[in-house]
């Protein structure tokens, strides 16, 4: 029961504005710390890899960057889901804010990797491998989906037309998990997800999961602030929106 | 099912009628294979090695050009809203749309599709795979472009996006279609990439005219 109340009142804007608001501050002091102990962990603490040397130090950005693209691109599917089926307005804002963070994200996975590569395999860019490939493609879906939405006039329109290619899209997602199967290519096996052995010590693994944490709460935060900005941008005329701006909006 | 058939013998009369529409997407798909060794080489052992890409990326691009406009003239001439408005599934209608255009469009391409890769210098014993997989692929992609082409039927700029959106989603397609031929190229079995495009087609023929269709009601809300 509630649940079924909390879920209603996930429809009404003021309440997530005051939610989102609400939760900000605590993502990100929570994200700032750990993303400086995770950073700190692995810049200083860390031993330098025996054949990488100080070199790989910046898996301690790529790698949460890649994982938070990932992660975006499904908060981005799920929430345009709910609100393709609910008629939710507030899931569409939650999917609308999310695009832009996933593709920056995405993009900062890419331009890591290149700054990655060019000392350890000799190249910026390798064509032949598949996990840099999804990458590249999903943050073409980012953009398509952001295109798609900036072609419409209607809002609510927009809202139910993009949601359907976040949901079409989510299908490429497993195919970015797979391909690591599908495809043997030049880049490294998976480190991190082999509970039994990992192939990395633990003194640089623990450095890792910080940070993964750390961005993904940081990413939180940047959700939370982007919601409230799309949720003013879209309730502009509503009272309880000119009360709290004292008539200042447009 | 007589929805289905009817919007079938609908749509071909149609596509005959404008036969410059059904003739546009081959034409493309010659002359852009044609002009490759123009910007590559006309060397016969790089055309062979580039054969099967170059073809499986103007296959790609023609069937993407070929549905632009699967849904817009029903769109404009108020026709779509009737086929939302009748009884029959909208999915089904959707795919009875989708096969016509399969049918009038991605037909044609197979049969041209060996000469295009003789000219490339392909060994003959590859165009049979090379018409199996690209008869497994065509599907796929006219479902995707389908699915494009309803999310933009109301967009501003209209179908100029749809390669932005589909293209991604391609990928698969590509990397499963590229492979069979050049296995078969190879002289090698193909089995595994063709079951994967078969495999999709599946998928995409099952799902894909439903997430057409809930683009296309919204489209027309």
């Amino acid at each position: 029961m509630g649940f079924v109340r909390w879920f209603h009142q996930l429809a009404s804007p003021p309440y997530v504005y005051r939610l989102a608001g609400r939760l900000a501050p605590w993502f990100a002091v929570s994200g700032v710390v750990l993303m400086a102990g995770g950073g700190y962990g692995g810049l200083v603490l860390a031993p330098p890899d025996y054949q990488q040397g100080d070199g790989f130090r910046i898996i301690y950005v790529h790698v949460p960057s890649a994982y938070l693209g990932m992660l975006a691109y499904m908060v981005m599917a799920t929430s345009a889901a709910v609100g393709f089926i609910w008629r939710m307005k507030m899931a569409h804002g939650l999917a609308v804010s999310a695009a832009p963070l996933g593709a920056s994200f995405t993009f900062l996975a890419l331009v890591t990797g290149g700054i990655w590569g060019k000392p350890m395999w000799g190249t910026y860019w390798q064509w032949a491998d598949a996990r840099l490939m999804s990458e590249l493609l999903l943050l073409f879906l980012f953009l398509g989906y952001m295109v798609l939405r900036a072609s419409f006039d209607d809002r609510e329109k927009a809202d139910r037309v993009s949601a359907i290619l976040a949901v079409v899209g989510v299908v490429n997602v497993p195919i970015i998990h797979y391909s690591v199967e599908w495809w043997s290519t030049l880049h490294q096996g998976p480190t991190i997800a082999r509970l039994d052995a990992p192939a990395i010590t633990m003194d640089m693994l623990a450095p890792l999961l910080v940070m993964i944490v750390g961005f993904t709460v940081f990413f939180a935060w940047l959700l939370c602030k982007r919601l409230q900005g799309e949720i003013l941008d879209r309730e502009g005329r509503a009272r309880w929106v000119e009360q709290l701006t004292g008539g200042a909006s447009a | 099912m007589e929805s289905f058939l009817l919007i079938l013998r609908r749509d071909f009369r149609l596509a005959f009628r404008r036969w410059s529409e059904l003739a546009t997407p081959l034409m493309f798909f010659v002359i852009v294979a044609s002009l490759f060794p123009l910007a590559a080489s006309p060397d016969a052992s790089q055309l062979r090695d580039s054969g099967s890409a170059v073809l499986w990326m103007s296959a790609l691009l023609s069937s993407l050009l070929a549905l632009d406009g699967l849904f817009r003239a029903d769109a404009e001439d108020g026709s779509m809203e009737q086929l939302i408005l009748s009884p029959a599934p909208l999915g089904l209608i959707v795919l009875a749309k989708i096969l016509a255009h399969w049918v009038v469009s991605g037909v044609p391409l197979l049969l041209l599709a060996p000469l295009i890769a003789l000219s490339f210098y392909l060994p003959a014993d590859a165009l049979p795979t090379l018409i199996i997989a690209l008869a497994l692929a065509t599907p796929t992609l006219s479902v995707l472009a389908a699915i494009g082409a309803a999310l933009t039927v109301s967009a501003r700029g209209g179908g100029a996006i749809i390669g932005l959106l589909v293209l991604p989603l391609t990928a698969p397609v590509l990397i499963f279609g590229t492979r069979a031929t050049e296995l078969a190229v190879t002289g090698e079995s193909t089995l595994g990439p063709l079951y994967l495009l078969a495999a999709l087609a599946v998928f995409a023929l099952s799902l894909g005219p439903l997430a057409a269709s809930a683009a296309v009601k919204v489209a027309m809300e």
